[in-house]
């Protein structure tokens, strides 16, 4: 493992960051295994390096746009248990007070514009996002998340070759998780994904989204040189998903093998591998680490608790939030 | 007073609000030193520099996007879309995040966009060139829809709209870019929401939207030379609907034909008809009339195009068959 990150608080930060999104992830799961949450939702564990490893290297006020798959960007990008788990069940308190649920959920006060369900609808609004930073004359850099399965979209050459264009201070992250909802990436995508955004002249890499330290490394360097004006950049993040598209995908073997999901848990997992590094280098022991899960899985389970008892917005807020500058639309 | 063009009244409006705030910025294809084929922007790019009048490619559905994005992270763009029916290309980014972040959000973010079109048959255009789509918008709750009628309300209404926080569409008919009307030389806004009663009557209420209030107007002096006095109508938006406005006339006249450029199955002549009926149906001495568009796509020959749009003589001829009450009775 490459080291960006110079001090042990740091790596420490990014561990928890990383357990955090796994916790959160495996409660949520549990959620809707046992009928506690409405709807259904797209699980982003084993993802977890990617989230984590660009999302420390931006700034509160850098924006980010997230997808269906977002619970690991929301909380990469420094989003609390507790509104979160209330989004997901459609409480008051959740940070869209339960209009959005899962798949939009948003945190803008830490600069996430918010996960979206359509597969790759959120390109243009990064990239929006992007061209008001440069009007404004600010320095705030947009990360767009997207999967393999968006780059499929048209909307995303359409803003590519237009960020291109104009320089704009965005970066888009593919993570490339082999599948595209059902479909092996490799029957959805011709030739390289990187090849395309290099078709635009825009610089493309490729890393190990397994490697958190990796992904970082790369992440803190394009986002100092897109500050300076010398975005846009493309990177493409291998990583994997462990869950099936959705909570409800259990019965996958016919797009994808046991033994290839246990080979990517068992030798490249992304938490396992980094926790190995941390003891390895002497940063942490495993006694700290254990009292570090612990600690993530309490507050988490707090946070359930919490959520399942929170209250329903009011049957009164239906037809709030429609329009800024009328209370109730319907009224 | 002095008089202008609807074309040079828009211009005006765009100069005005921007020159009032710096956060506004027009994005759309050949915007800037063209001033679009309808050459409604000249002079724009002279004054506020291609930062902020930004020719695109050819890529609706990406220059919404970015400007969804844009208007979410603290600038207010006003997206030109060269002709209404492109519409369609933009509909995921208008409808589904533009329309509904505001309420997805909790009311936590908000898009205040403007989206500038146009609508309008009878210019030889054909199918593509000549739609009247605004009922698709209106039909999207999140969206207001501006439909002015005259130089003087595209200029007012236009104002209004960038100042909104709210995703707005605005639709000009492009047949009317070189009337004139009169145009106050001193700054004023219209408030959306607020019919215009153009013509007092007694008799029938005609309601006609964008340049059907022109047709209203013909039709009602031809209705005046043979006695019957009818009133007309333009409420100026559709989304918000001035409905107390419409409802009182109806009460007052207890006939009414609503006239407008969209196709009529289940359009906004359908929607106000209803609304009358639903609240005004006591009041009423027949069936509220609706007069759209022919239900057939717009037909290049001047012989077949001119008779798929609303008439003066047909308004009239329809309002003499309800004063006469001979026409609806069944066979």
């Amino acid at each position: 493992m490459s080291a960006a990150k110079t001090n042990t608080e740091d790596y420490l930060r990014m561990y928890a960051q990383m357990v955090r999104i796994r916790t959160f992830e495996d409660n949520a799961n549990q959620l809707y295994l046992s009928a506690k949450m409405p709807g259904l939702t797209h699980m982003y564990s084993g993802e977890e390096a990617v989230a984590v490893g660009i999302c420390e290297a931006l700034r509160v006020t850098d924006k980010i746009t997230s997808t269906h798959r977002g619970h690991g960007h929301c909380v990469a990008k420094g989003a609390d248990f507790k509104e979160m788990f209330c989004e997901l069940l459609g409480k008051e308190e959740g940070y869209c007070r339960g209009k959005g649920g899962s798949m939009h959920i948003a945190d803008q006060s830490n600069g996430n514009l918010g996960a979206n369900a359509i597969v790759g609808g959120s390109m243009g609004i990064a990239t929006g996002a992007a061209f008001s930073a440069k009007l404004l004359g600010k320095d705030d850099v947009t990360v767009c998340f997207f999967g393999d399965g968006a780059t499929a979209q048209g909307l995303m050459y359409e803003v590519m070759n237009m960020a291109a264009l104009w320089k704009l201070p965005v970066i888009y992250a593919c993570e490339n998780n082999g599948y595209s909802e059902y479909t092996r990436t490799d029957e959805i995508a011709a030739g390289t994904i990187t090849a395309r955004a290099e078709a635009f002249g825009i610089e493309a890499h490729q890393v190990d989204g397994q490697d958190v330290l990796a992904v970082n490394e790369l992440t803190e360097k394009l986002v100092e040189r897109t500050r300076k004006g010398e975005g846009p950049f493309f990177i493409e993040l291998m990583t994997y998903r462990y869950h099936g598209h959705h909570v409800g995908d259990i019965n996958r073997e016919y797009y994808r093998s046991k033994e290839e999901e246990k080979h990517w848990k068992d030798n490249r997992d992304p938490i396992t591998r980094f926790r190995s590094w941390l003891v390895a280098e002497g940063i942490a022991s495993e006694a700290e680490i254990e009292a570090m899960n612990a600690d993530i899985k309490s507050e988490a389970a707090a946070a359930v608790e919490y959520a399942l008892n929170a209250d329903y917005p009011d049957a009164a807020e239906v037809d709030m939030h429609v329009f800024t500058d009328v209370k109730h639309a319907l009224a | 007073m002095r008089e202008i063009t609807l074309s040079q009244a828009v211009n005006e409006a765009l100069a005005e609000e921007m020159r009032r705030d710096p956060s506004t910025f027009i994005i759309g294809e050949d915007v800037a030193e063209a001033g679009t084929p309808f050459k409604i922007l000249s002079g724009l790019v002279e004054e506020f520099g291609t930062d902020r009048v930004v020719d695109t490619p050819i890529a609706e559905p990406g220059f919404m996007g970015l400007a969804v994005g844009a208007s979410m992270t603290g600038t207010r763009p006003i997206v030109d879309l060269m002709f209404g029916d492109f519409i369609f290309l933009v509909m995921d980014q208008l409808c589904n995040q533009a329309a509904k972040i505001h309420y997805m959000s909790g009311g936590k973010m908000n898009a205040p966009l403007v989206l500038r079109t146009n609508l309008g048959a009878t210019r030889r255009s054909a199918a593509q060139h000549s739609q009247s789509l605004h009922a698709l918008v209106a039909h999207i709750p999140g969206l207001k829809v501006a439909l002015p009628s005259s130089a003087y309300e595209a200029k007012g209404l236009l104002k209004t709209a960038i100042r909104d926080d709210n995703p707005v569409v605005i639709f000009e008919d492009k047949l009317m870019y070189n009337d004139k009307a009169p145009v106050p030389e001193e700054e004023f806004l219209i408030p959306f929401g607020e019919a215009n009663v153009k013509r007092h009557g007694t008799d029938i209420t005609l309601i006609g939207t964008s340049s059907m209030v022109q047709v209203c107007e013909k039709a009602a002096k031809i209705l005046s030379a043979e006695g019957i006095s009818a009133e007309v109508i333009d409420p100026r938006t559709i989304v918000p609907l001035d409905e107390e406005t419409l409802l009182a006339s109806a009460r007052k006249t207890s006939r009414v034909i609503v006239v407008d450029e969209g196709h009529q199955s289940y359009g906004v002549t359908g929607e106000i008809a209803s609304r009358i009926n639903e609240k005004a149906f006591y009041h009423l001495d027949a069936p509220v009339l609706r007069m759209g568009a022919m239900d057939v796509p717009v037909p290049f020959s001047p012989a077949l195009e001119d008779i798929t749009v609303p008439t003066p003589e047909g308004v009239a001829e329809n309002a003499r068959r309800l004063m006469a009450g001979d026409m609806f009775h069944a066979a």
